[in-house]
């Protein structure tokens, strides 16, 4: 379904923000990429939906050759990649209902099928309540969920969720999860880039690791607990963010491990 | 159905550079339609003079009808005449009562005996004219020749001048609106740069984000064009009375419906026609 093949990129001031990726993502597969700042791992989502060109290599995303695709094509395969920004980048002056059904509108669906579509989404994703609020209005794990419904929105066959869970605490941030891992179930394909370990920690699914723009490691999925355990377990013992790391000490600073 | 929505929420949502620019093509359209209203008038009001007669000779009170007929067959022999009418004393009050029947106080002292018999003559070719004017003037019988041709040329000579500064005047207006629809439109897309970033990364094209734009350009210009048309249009009705009665007897007023209307349509076609050019120039250069 998705393909790096030795996949660099360079910036104008020659520093690499990626160099000599490869690997490849099944279709259905559910990947965790991680790494510390820097490392690529947002720079890997803007090639995959063609916001940026690599220097060197090839990207396949569902058969499409990203470096060969006309530009007339580009909005075609952003429709079939469902994307959960790190900024979420929601549009602020319109509704929350407004910015769910906007790729529909875009993409041309005629408005009351697009708002039946919207509304169900909007249920399933726990947003409903909030549909003629601005997104001012809601809290970051509201946000998040948005978000979440407008990169689904779509029914794409791949989702990007870049730090789907940063900025929450570790309840939000399972709950979350738990919904990634539903789209996932019914087959859509879901990279998720992150920086907290108790999530990686808590599932039982593939790594890709980036350290420095360089592929350092890709593990294989371990089957050691049973990934809803883990989940519900997580969301009985996990304290707010502010009450896991003690004072002075940042979360991301652990993260970093990665 | 959605991109008109898009296009109002823009435009309710930055209402001073909307306002900005209506009223820019407002003033451009008001100008347009108070030229094109005073070239209408000025040429109905050559088509006027050149239509009626173009010397008007009158004659003295005691000339005889014999006198009268035998100067009217002097003037047929020399060829240069194509109509001539003779206009009686009861026939000049009769044209005089028309004129001014809304005055009865200048009725009242007016009778047949005081004014005096003419002859209107129209010459085939207009430089016939002074020929014509030297033979009445030296005739006893004339008391007083009214000599067109003066009126007509200057008329005319007026007319083109105000065509060419008008129409001079119309592209320069027309070029200060596009360019502050540009601007205007430029800054809309720069502020909403972030958002049009969002929805090409949802996957809109090109024209969903563009059409809103080209929208936005044919609303200010449609509208101002209307607004244009209404003040000029209004003011044209409100000064018909005075114009009409300053103008006793030339014929321009009120302007006739269809022109009014036909130059409407017109203008709100040239503003479609403009705004989607003011906005098609600042998509092609705030929008890459």
């Amino acid at each position: 379904m998705i393909r790096l093949s030795k996949v660099s990129k360079q910036f104008r001031t020659g520093v690499f923000a990626l160099e000599n990726i490869s690997f490849e993502v099944e279709k259905g597969e559910f990947v965790f990429l991680v790494g510390p700042t820097g490392s690529g791992k947002t720079t890997i989502f803007r090639l995959l939906t063609r916001e940026a060109l690599p220097t060197s290599g090839e990207i396949i995303v569902d058969n499409w050759d990203i470096l060969k695709l006309p530009a007339n094509k580009i909005p075609h395969l952003r429709k079939k990649i469902g994307v959960v920004f790190q900024d979420l980048k929601l549009l602020m002056d319109r509704t929350i209902f407004e910015n769910v059904v906007l790729p529909l509108e875009v993409s041309g669906i005629k408005a009351e099928e697009a708002k039946k579509i919207a509304q169900d989404l909007m249920e399933k994703v726990g947003i409903e309540p909030h549909r003629d609020k601005f997104p001012i209005q809601l809290s970051g794990g509201e946000l998040q969920r948005v978000a979440i419904a407008r990169a689904l929105i779509l029914e794409p066959d791949i989702l990007l969720a870049d730090e789907p869970t940063g900025n929450l605490d570790q309840v939000t941030a399972m709950e979350i999860v738990k919904q990634l891992l539903e789209i996932n179930k019914k087959g859509t394909t879901i990279i998720m880039a992150t920086h907290n370990v108790d999530i990686i920690k808590s599932l039982s699914k593939r790594i890709i690791s980036l350290n420095k723009g360089q592929l350092a490691k890709d593990t294989a999925p371990s089957h050691s607990l049973p990934k809803s355990d883990n989940i519900e377990k997580k969301e009985k013992k996990s304290p707010s963010t502010s009450q896991r790391y003690p004072e002075g000490h940042s979360g991301l600073k652990e993260d970093e491990d990665f | 159905m959605k991109t008109f929505k898009t296009t109002w929420r823009n435009i309710r949502r930055s209402p001073y550079q909307a306002i900005a620019a209506v009223f820019v093509m407002t003033l451009t359209f008001l100008f347009i339609s108070f030229f094109t209203f005073l070239l209408y008038g000025s040429s109905k009001a050559i088509n006027y003079f050149e239509s009626r007669p173009q010397v008007t000779a009158f004659f003295r009170q005691e000339v005889k009808q014999t006198d009268i007929d035998n100067l009217k067959s002097d003037l047929r022999t020399t060829n240069k005449i194509s109509n001539i009418r003779f206009v009686s004393k009861q026939d000049a009050l009769k044209i005089y009562k028309e004129q001014n029947k809304n005055d009865p106080l200048l009725l009242e002292l007016v009778t047949a005996d005081i004014l005096p018999a003419s002859l209107e003559i129209s010459t085939v070719k207009i430089e016939d004219l002074s020929g014509i004017n030297t033979m009445l003037k030296e005739s006893p019988l004339v008391s007083e020749v009214v000599f067109q041709k003066d009126v007509v040329s200057v008329l005319t000579s007026w007319t083109n001048a105000l065509r060419s500064i008008g129409v001079g005047l119309i592209i320069v207006l027309s070029l200060v609106s596009i360019f502050i629809m540009v601007i205007i439109i430029g800054v809309k897309i720069s502020q909403k740069k972030q958002d049009i970033e969002i929805m090409r990364l949802i996957g809109a094209g090109g024209w969903y984000i563009r059409w809103p734009f080209l929208f936005e350009g044919i609303f200010y210009g449609a509208t101002g064009a209307l607004l244009g048309w209404l003040i000029s249009a209004g003011a044209l009705w409100y000064a018909t009375p005075m114009l009409s009665s300053f103008l006793k007897g030339i014929p321009i007023f009120p302007l006739p419906l269809v022109f009014i209307f036909g130059l409407l349509s017109i203008e709100i076609i040239v503003a479609v026609v403009l705004g989607m050019l003011s906005s098609f120039l600042a998509v092609l250069r705030y929008l890459k």
